[in-house]
């Protein structure tokens, strides 16, 4: 017979934490992220984040290229919304420069800026739903995102990587049939919006797998440096377009939306209000859009038009010059951040004088933001990292660089 | 002709590599190994509008064994390098390899300190994709050259 | 608070950490010894009137072939009071290392990491201090100037390096 004695005279069972690898080729990790991950059970002991499997080398090529040869450079950073990364880094270059745009330049951008907003929006709800298991609002959100590619091809030639931006303004005009396209797109939004909110917002699963899932306070997301929706879901009011206005931005009439109890739900509910907010930022934008340049016309900025180059002797000479020499700001530094989709995305730009930059940082929002993740998810089961980091809103061409 | 006039209008004669190769081609499971930012063109071609499942492609699962067609889409650096090999191995044969866009073909535009200068010093490419990034109309034409590819595979000796 | 009143608050308390500070572009740039950034930066969190308690941006700067030295830069942002300030420390070449505030704005715990790991700036008394975003086996700081640009490291490639 089996007595007590007998039992724990054998072999006394031990406990390990397991230790598990997620990525860098996983479907939910948005890119090239590495997470390892001590459990503890399901639950998670400890998380840390490895990244730098996509860093390229952008801030040290950018020292190499011109400034107008990093345009491009900066629209493979955050790829999901390229256009702000082009704006973010032409306000910078052109704070250096201490030069102001023609309004109908700034209006443009605004309007493009924003429909990249909501298109990055668009991308961040179709992969995380996808993650969370709903799987055909992937094929609802790219049927509008190919809507707003259509856009971006007509205006640039690109559907994503638009480099359409210059210094000093945009590269060329809108061309005819812009603004109705626009407008179609814009009428038909909201209705869509509303459609994707009835399969998620009220949805008892959605709900169950993000309302108090990868909770962060507010002192805690300050702290960290998270910034965008994942700061305005913790409650803090801060968005650059309100406190710091570029590009135009006080003239629009638009609500920041904010969260209250940090979770993923709340960072969904921020993102599909913005995207509200974006459609009506850009149907104001069509209304006002006023006539005049569409760069500035100065000539050590921007390429003079081409009917003068061919005409006219100072205009020919500008025109060599700017082609051979480049923009050549004066020696100084400059701090310019704007509201991407994704955060705070800033520029710090160090000129030394010469046509390319000495020193070119950039601020990633997703960077700071991951660095978060280990503080949101310690105590937490499995399944909600996969929440957690879609509603963080990575990009890893961003983070890496 | 033939044996075929004596079988009778319902009886086809083919060779074994045709049947097999049309069952490979048609039904090819893509890997995607999205780096940067050609993943969201390869994601775009999913979508609706540009519906890579009508080519057969449909099961775009992220397991190398369960896949046949590994689209590398994006940057390689070195740091990711060991990685590309290591999925790649996982996979079993036969196995195809598509390069898409110019920084997995050949570094594209970052001739840097960190960057593959191109996926084959890693792993075999079969069809590369020019483009920054390619349209997912490029991306469809690398699968049906994929798929030309497959048809001429000759059964006796697997190339 | 503007850029004066803000310069004015800072060397009422600490004038003899402060080397200079400077304007451009309506941004305020201070230069300080690098011993007494920690001191500074604490004082500019928790002060109310300055409340600095946002580190936007921690990132250095190679100066070395021009004037000697490094930079370490540091951008603070006031979400209550919306104001900005650059905090900026010079580093010698030969022991680079400066004390860490990753106890006064946790966020800078991976700034200061990807500034060791492209620099070779050391931070005393950071928890974590290894490189970020280069591999394990990559040798050398990037960002420097004397870096090349190109400058390959093949031998990190060598169990996969394809040889047909």
């Amino acid at each position: 017979m089996v007595t007590d004695s007998s039992i724990t005279a054998a072999s006394p069972t031990t406990t390990h934490l397991m230790t598990i690898n997620m990525g860098p080729q996983h479907p939910s990790t948005h890119g090239v992220l590495r997470l390892l991950l001590e459990l503890d059970g399901e639950v998670i002991v400890k998380a840390e984040p490895h990244i730098g499997f996509l860093h390229r080398g952008v801030e040290k090529l950018a020292e190499y290229r011109t400034y107008h040869q990093c345009i491009p450079l900066t629209d493979r950073l955050d790829y999901v919304a390229p256009f702000s990364n082009n704006l973010a880094y032409a306000i910078a270059v052109e704070k250096l420069l201490g030069i102001e745009i023609p309004e109908r330049a700034q209006h443009i951008r605004v309007i493009l800026c924003e429909l990249t907003r909501i298109s990055s929006h668009l991308l961040w709800l179709a992969t995380h739903a996808l993650d969370i298991g709903a799987m055909s609002v992937f094929f609802y959100c790219f049927r509008e995102r190919e809507a707003i590619s259509d856009i971006f091809e007509m205006v640039s030639g690109a559907r994503m990587n638009l480099s359409y931006i210059r210094v000093g303004g945009v590269s060329r005009d809108l061309p005819g049939g812009f603004l109705e396209k626009t407008r179609t797109f814009v009428m038909e939004f909201p209705s869509r919006l509303n459609e994707y909110e009835t399969l998620l917002t009220t949805n008892p699963i959605w709900k169950k797998r993000t309302v108090d899932v990868g909770i962060i306070s507010a002192e805690d997301a300050v702290d960290y440096g998270l910034s965008g929706p994942s700061l305005r879901g913790s409650g803090v009011n801060w968005d650059i377009r309100k406190a710091e206005p570029y590009s135009g931005y006080d003239k629009y009439h638009f609500t920041v939306p904010l969260g209250k109890n940090g979770d993923v739900y709340d960072r969904y509910c921020v993102r599909i209000e913005e995207m509200r907010q974006s459609n009506s930022i850009v149907h104001q934008a069509l209304n006002i859009l006023p006539t005049g340049d569409f760069i500035a016309q100065m000539p050590g900025v921007a390429l003079p038009p081409k009917e003068d180059v061919e005409t006219k002797m100072e205009a020919m000479i500008h025109h060599f010059k700017l082609v051979l020499d480049g923009i050549r700001p004066p020696k100084g530094e400059v701090y310019a951040s704007v509201e991407a989709p994704k955060g705070e995305l800033g520029f710090y730009i160090v000129s030394d004088g010469s046509g390319r930059p000495y020193r070119l940082k950039i601020r990633p929002p997703s960077f700071v933001n991951l660095e978060a993740l280990p503080k949101m998810v310690e105590g937490r089961l499995l399944p909600d990292v996969v929440a957690t980091i879609g509603s963080l809103d990575i990009v890893l061409g961003e983070i890496d660089r | 002709m033939g044996l075929e006039s004596h079988l009778g209008d319902n009886i086809l004669t083919t060779t074994l590599s045709t049947m097999l190769n049309w069952a490979r081609k048609s039904s090819l499971w893509p890997m995607p190994f999205g780096l940067a930012c050609c993943a969201i063109e390869m994601m775009a071609v999913v979508a609706p509008r540009y519906d890579l499942a009508r080519f057969g492609a449909e099961v775009f699962r992220f397991s190398p064994r369960q896949s046949d067609l590994m689209i590398v889409a994006g940057t390689l650096t070195y740091k990711m390098a060991s990685v590309a090999k290591k999925i790649y191995d996982q996979m079993p044969e036969p196995k195809w390899v598509i390069a898409m866009g110019a920084c997995a073909i050949s570094g594209g535009v970052f001739n840097t300190y960190s960057v593959v200068q191109g996926l084959d010093q890693v792993v075999p490419v079969d069809v590369y994709l020019p483009g920054c990034p390619p349209r997912p109309e490029a991306l469809i034409h690398a699968i049906m050259e994929i798929q030309k590819k497959i048809e001429k595979e000759s059964l006796k000796t697997g190339k | 608070m503007d850029n004066e009143a803000i310069t004015a608050a800072i060397k009422n308390e600490f004038s003899e950490a402060i080397l200079s500070t400077g304007v451009f572009r309506n941004e305020l740039t201070c230069y300080l010894k690098k011993e007494d950034i920690a001191k500074v930066a604490a004082f500019l969190k928790e002060n109310k009137e300055l409340d600095f308690d946002y580190l936007s941006d921690l990132c250095g700067v190679d100066r070395i072939e021009t004037d000697g030295y490094f930079e370490v830069v540091y951008h603070l942002y006031s979400i209550t009071r919306n104001h900005r300030i650059r905090l900026k420390v010079l580093v010698p070449s030969n022991e680079p290392c400066v004390p860490t505030v990753t106890n006064i704005w946790k966020t800078a715990n991976w700034h200061e990491r990807e500034t060791y790991d492209m620099f070779g700036i050391k931070f005393d008394g950071h928890p974590d201090l290894r490189k970020i975003l280069t591999p394990e086996d990559f040798d050398g700081h990037p960002l420097r100037k004397g870096y090349p640009l190109d400058g390959r490291q093949p031998s990190t490639l060598k169990d996969v390096y394809r040889k047909d």
